[in-house]
């Protein structure tokens, strides 16, 4: 029997505000252990939390970008548990009135559109920060993180591959860092995934029982952790067993998903209402002046890179993945810079040198107007494009314009034919044998030849001119 | 009776209190008390009213996103029975 995949995330994205959701508490990172605390956060009796307006227009923001019904009226409630990250015993969240429900974001993978549904949105306080000591039977807490703002992104079972998840993940993280309310990064844990994964027989209706995995800190350890977890299930019910309804922990080290003991009872969070903070009210003014203040999304960007540059789908996808690098393309372009040539630039070289020295494209040592230059000086043949790649190579280094560096190092291209004839005169007396085996028939020297004029010219001669003037020479 | 004692001591589990059996015995008692006078609402009509979740009918209270001047960490921790540079420190937890 073949089996499909149903998957369902759960993101917790950190919000840029600068203070807390409930409190004034900094929400930098990495400051001493508990220099970020109040009454408020530790959850002191008789604190009262007071809600961040910036957290709920940031969130706003998420629900329009993604196409949600934002909830006129959303309430806050108490979900009770005990941990020692968690001072006050529970944590502030939202529970059946969530500030935004049904929307959706689409993604592209093997040139194929998939919508994927959001069930909801809505924004909760995060924990503190546990350190487990590793000789004593003890655990040092931290609460500077304890009630940084959080929105939980839950979307529907609609995924059905690791791919898509990866697609999707890249696709939420993109429009909030579009949006500016996020930095999206997972290493960091500002950008955090659980999975919900069960499998069913291929064209069923009904779901098969999940497995909840956890520990996903990077794109590819969720896609890794899927695929296993797929693999596991798939394993199970060929021998004619039967998955258990647990959480499961990613294993990286040994690439595979391993039950967490404890947790097989259900837990029973107690959602209350929280008495001390009010029901939220979102007048129809407040959405319309936030839907306003909306940025060109990484969907619509695309779309117009294709009609208005011209570009390939796949180039306007890299090149709106992130709005930093759609500007440094648009910035290209407008310094007069064909987008083809341009596109092909960035994707190419200048990611590969940015990825490599994982800087990133705000930071260039190559400038938008500089590839534009360079760019400039391949189409009016003033040097080749193979030359232009060791012109790059020191831009990347110094930083200097390419019209500089094509001076200091005499790179200019050979297009005078005399020059470029004197060369191929050179080259054709250095190897009588080739030009005996040519003129017998193997034309498939003539790559030789030009090599080896190009060689003679140190690279500089127009490759177009030494083929030319080759094969008059060898008639 | 309104309440088992399986339920309180599932209650009592998941606010991590240890009862003996005289105790399960005793909260039973009265926290069936006190759902049996709960129940009285059960005999008003409510048709069309919405849960009441706070008694004050106000909305949309907030604060601005600015600092507020943290409380000192040794102030912090006064009261945390263990501590260590700047933690709280608790028995170890593994969930």
């Amino acid at each position: 029997m073949e089996f499909e995949p149903v998957i369902g995330l759960e993101v917790h994205a950190q919000l840029k505000s600068n203070t807390k959701i409930f409190c004034g508490c900094s929400t930098a990172f990495g400051a001493p252990p508990n220099t970020h605390v109040c009454p408020v956060c530790l959850g002191m009796p008789g604190m009262l939390p007071v809600l961040n307006r910036k957290v709920v227009e940031y969130a706003l923001k998420m629900a329009l970008a993604t196409g949600c019904v934002v909830s006129k009226k959303s309430r806050f409630a108490r979900k009770n548990y005990f941990y020692p990250d968690l001072p006050k015993g529970y944590q502030i969240s939202q529970y059946e009135l969530p500030i935004a429900e049904h929307g959706a974001v689409e993604i592209d993978l093997d040139g194929k559109r998939k919508r994927i549904g959001l069930t909801r949105i809505h924004m909760e306080e995060d924990a503190g920060k546990l350190i487990h000591d590793p000789n004593r039977p003890v655990s040092f807490v931290d609460f500077n993180r304890t009630g940084v703002p959080l929105i939980e992104i839950v979307s529907e079972p609609d995924i059905r591959s690791p791919e898509e998840a990866g697609a999707y993940l890249r696709k939420l993280r993109s429009i909030l860092r579009y949006l500016g309310i996020s930095d999206g990064n997972m290493e960091e844990g500002s950008f955090r995934c659980d999975a919900n994964v069960s499998i069913r027989a291929q064209g069923t209706e009904p779901f098969g029982i999940r497995t909840e995995l956890k520990n996903l800190n990077s794109f590819k350890h969720v896609e890794n952790a899927l695929a296993y977890e797929i693999r596991r299930q798939q394993a199970v019910a060929a021998e004619g067993g039967r998955v258990v309804q647990e959480t499961r922990l990613w294993d990286p080290e040994r690439s595979r998903t391993v039950s967490m003991r404890g947790k097989e009872e259900a837990h029973d969070y107690r959602y209350f209402p929280d008495p001390d903070l009010l029901p939220l009210m979102i007048e129809d003014e407040w959405i319309e002046s936030v839907q306003k203040t909306l940025p060109e999304l990484p969907d619509e960007k695309k779309g117009r890179f294709e009609t208005v540059y011209g570009l390939p789908a796949y180039d306007a996808g890299v090149l709106t993945a992130s709005k930093e690098l759609a500007d440094f393309f648009e910035a290209c372009v407008s310094a007069g810079a064909g987008a083809k040539s341009a596109s092909n630039w960035i994707m190419g070289p200048l990611l590969g040198l940015l990825h490599a020295a994982a800087t990133p494209v705000e930071e260039s040592p190559v400038s938008a107007d500089h590839l534009a230059e360079l760019i400039g000086l391949i189409e009016n043949d003033t040097i080749s494009g193979k030359i232009a790649k060791t012109v790059f190579d020191e831009m990347a280094a110094s930083s200097k314009a390419p019209a500089v560096i094509v001076e200091e190092k005499g790179l200019v291209q050979v297009t005078d034919a005399g020059a470029i004839e004197a060369a191929v005169d050179a080259v054709l007396a250095r190897c009588p044998d080739e030009v005996e085996a040519y003129k017998g028939g193997k034309t498939k020297l003539l790559g030789f030849f030009v090599g080896q004029v190009m060689k003679e010219t140190r690279g500089k001669a127009n490759p177009k001119l030494a083929n030319e003037v080759l094969k008059a020479k060898l008639k | 009776m309104k309440i088992t004692h399986d339920e309180v001591r599932y209650v009592a589990d998941l606010a991590r209190l240890d009862l003996d059996e005289a105790a399960v015995d005793k909260f039973a008692g009265q926290i069936g008390e006190i759902l049996l006078y709960i129940d009285k609402l059960n005999e008003v009509d409510t048709d069309g009213v919405d849960p009441t979740s706070h008694a004050i009918f106000l909305t949309n209270a907030f604060r601005e996103d600015e600092l507020v001047e943290p409380l000192d960490t040794d102030r912090a921790l006064a009261n945390a029975p263990e501590q260590e540079n700047g933690c709280f420190v608790v028995p170890k937890i593994i969930p």
